[in-house]
């Protein structure tokens, strides 16, 4: 219920986290060790301890633009899940199901721990921008 | 003076004979294993040799009766090559000398004068030669068209039998036919529509050209992915490996801890005749208990047992291991022991994690008469490099493919560094 809360006031949120990562010089360690939970959770089977994916079927979350890039585009994989689409000119074969199930805070979490774990360095993701991207989904 | 004609004759006739004998035995000794045996660790009296590094995704291969090596490509070469030739020389190392076929997949065979390749939707088929070549590498007669390819489980494993079919592998484009793959808690479809064109094994004639699903049999059903399957010539009967479920915790984590998750789904051996039904997705086989058992999806909850119509698994392995080369030995080269036998080549798993990963061997599975008889053993190992590798899944190589050679040698493809093996038996 405290991470509806959290997600109520998007500017804010949005504003809030930035300047305090800043301040920290880093990611909130908070965050990441939620994120590493939910990844041990429900991520860790298909793309592995390492972050490293499975050859031909499920694909690495390092060293991809997939999760170092957008991030729209990132949370909509978690929100819809993905199929047929290469990436870095690789097929990757299995079904990514939705992960719809997970509060828009479980999802920020999870993609900042990915953002910045098995050597990636990127920007924390928020709930309220995962909240941003599920309401413009729904119109 | 008719003695004397004829001694030289007789001479040089035992000359050329015992010289045309030490050749066809130094044929034989000249095939040297590297000193390394190309990393693997084999059963005492074996040996191996890199036979080739490709650098390519080398799925399934076929040596023709001459020593021919063809080897089937995942995806083509840059300059679009599906299928790699390969000569060796009398060491058994062999360079690549050709190819041909613009089409990624799995399936390769010889069978009676011709070489039969797949891609992930149709079957070609190319005549060979007197010397194992190939005549028609650019205009293959194209067998099979039209099969399902929704990119899981596309691999269209093939065999023959004597009477003139094909069979083809056509795996389920699905985990377990939940309304949404591999979603959490959701629910199996009500007779699942995935069978109507996928999840068994289909039949067709070697030898007609553009079959599709209308003029082919399907053989089998309720097998979610095969990619190793042979014919047994001593039964006269066709042996598939089934690739059990995925994901038990993942998608019912209130039924299922990771451990169960990691043990339980068993990698299955099937005996098929027409007709059979191995249950895919209303069950698995539990290799612990040694029941099928209901599919979470279908009300199954790791207690219940599944209705007893479905056919048995001859054999079972440890869940997940990928079971991706299936081949029965009919060589005199190996000991007595594996003659007949299967040799099953499991690419290693993934879908064990959090618990370690298991597999990137290939095993040896006993038969006698026909049904497996006694406990398989790990014959090559190693293909991962080393424990740390084979725990993460880290693998250098990854078994998948087999094939026998004319003299008995086993050779085997690993689809992760290109690398093609070749098995001997050294010991006199």
């Amino acid at each position: 219920m405290a991470l509806l809360a959290l997600g109520s006031g998007p500017v804010l949120a949005q504003k809030k986290p930035a300047a305090k990562m800043a301040a920290t010089a880093g990611i909130p360690a908070a965050s990441l060790l939620k994120g590493k939970s939910i990844y041990t959770q429900y991520c860790l089977t298909c793309h592995q301890a390492d972050g490293g994916g499975v050859d031909g079927l499920n694909p690495p979350l390092t060293k991809t633009d997939y999760v170092l890039g957008d991030k729209t585009r990132l949370i909509n994989v978690l929100v819809n899940g993905l199929q047929g689409v290469d990436i870095n000119d690789e097929p990757y074969n299995n079904v990514m199901p939705s992960q719809d199930f997970l509060t828009d805070q479980q999802m920020a979490d999870v993609l900042t721990y990915v953002r910045n774990n098995f050597g990636n360095k990127a920007s924390a993701v928020t709930a309220a921008e995962v909240k941003a991207v599920r309401t413009a989904n729904k119109k | 003076m008719k003695s004397t004609l004829l001694r030289p004759l007789l001479l040089s006739t035992v000359l050329v004979g015992s010289l045309s004998l030490y050749a066809l035995t130094n044929k034989g000794t000249t095939v040297v294993a590297d000193p390394d045996n190309a990393g693997l660790k084999l059963p005492t009296g074996f040996g191996a040799l890199v036979v080739a590094e490709t650098g390519a995704r080398t799925r399934h291969l076929t040596v023709t009766p001459q020593g021919n090596i063809y080897v089937k490509l995942n995806r083509p070469t840059k300059d679009g090559k599906g299928i790699l030739v390969l000569h060796e020389a009398p060491t058994g190392k062999a360079t690549v000398t050709g190819g041909f076929g613009s089409y990624g997949g799995t399936g390769i065979a010889t069978k009676d004068g011709y070489l039969y390749a797949s891609s992930d939707q149709e079957v070609f088929r190319y005549k060979l030669d007197a010397k194992g070549e190939v005549t028609n590498p650019a205009q293959p007669e194209k067998i099979i068209t039209g099969l399902i390819n929704r990119r899981q489980h596309e691999s269209k494993s093939i065999a023959l039998d004597n009477a003139g079919n094909i069979y083809v592998n056509i795996g389920a484009y699905s985990n377990s036919c939940q309304v949404k793959d591999r979603q959490k808690g959701s629910l199996g479809q009500p007779n699942c529509p995935v069978l109507d064109s996928a999840g068994g094994i289909w039949q067709f004639r070697a030898d007609k050209l553009n079959q599709g699903y209308g003029s082919g049999t399907r053989y089998a059903t309720g097998l979610r992915n095969v990619v190793g399957l042979d014919w047994n010539q001593q039964v006269n009967g066709l042996f598939v490996m089934q690739h059990g479920r995925d994901q038990l915790h993942d998608t019912f984590p209130e039924l299922y801890d990771t451990k169960q998750s990691a043990e339980r789904p068993a990698e299955c051996l099937y005996a098929l005749k027409k007709g059979d039904n191995a249950g895919w997705p209303y069950l698995y086989y539990d290799p612990i208990q040694r029941k099928k058992m209901l599919a979470p999806e279908y009300g199954g909850d790791g207690k219940k047992e599944a209705d007893p119509k479905y056919l048995e698994p001859a054999a079972a392995y440890p869940a997940h291991m990928a079971p991706n080369g299936l081949l029965f030995y009919t060589g005199t080269m190996f000991p007595e022991k594996y003659r007949n036998g299967a040799f099953i080549a499991f690419h290693g798993s993934w879908n064990r994690a959090p618990e370690p990963q298991k597999g990137y061997y290939v095993v040896f599975q006993p038969f006698k008469d026909g049904k497996p008889a006694g406990d398989w053993e790990v014959f090559a190992d190693n293909f991962a490099g080393s424990p740390e590798k084979i725990a993460t899944g880290r693998a250098d190589h990854k078994p998948c493919g087999l094939a026998q050679g004319p003299d008995g040698s086993l050779y085997v493809s690993d689809d992760k560094a290109g690398t093609i093996y070749r098995i001997v038996y050294n010991k006199k």
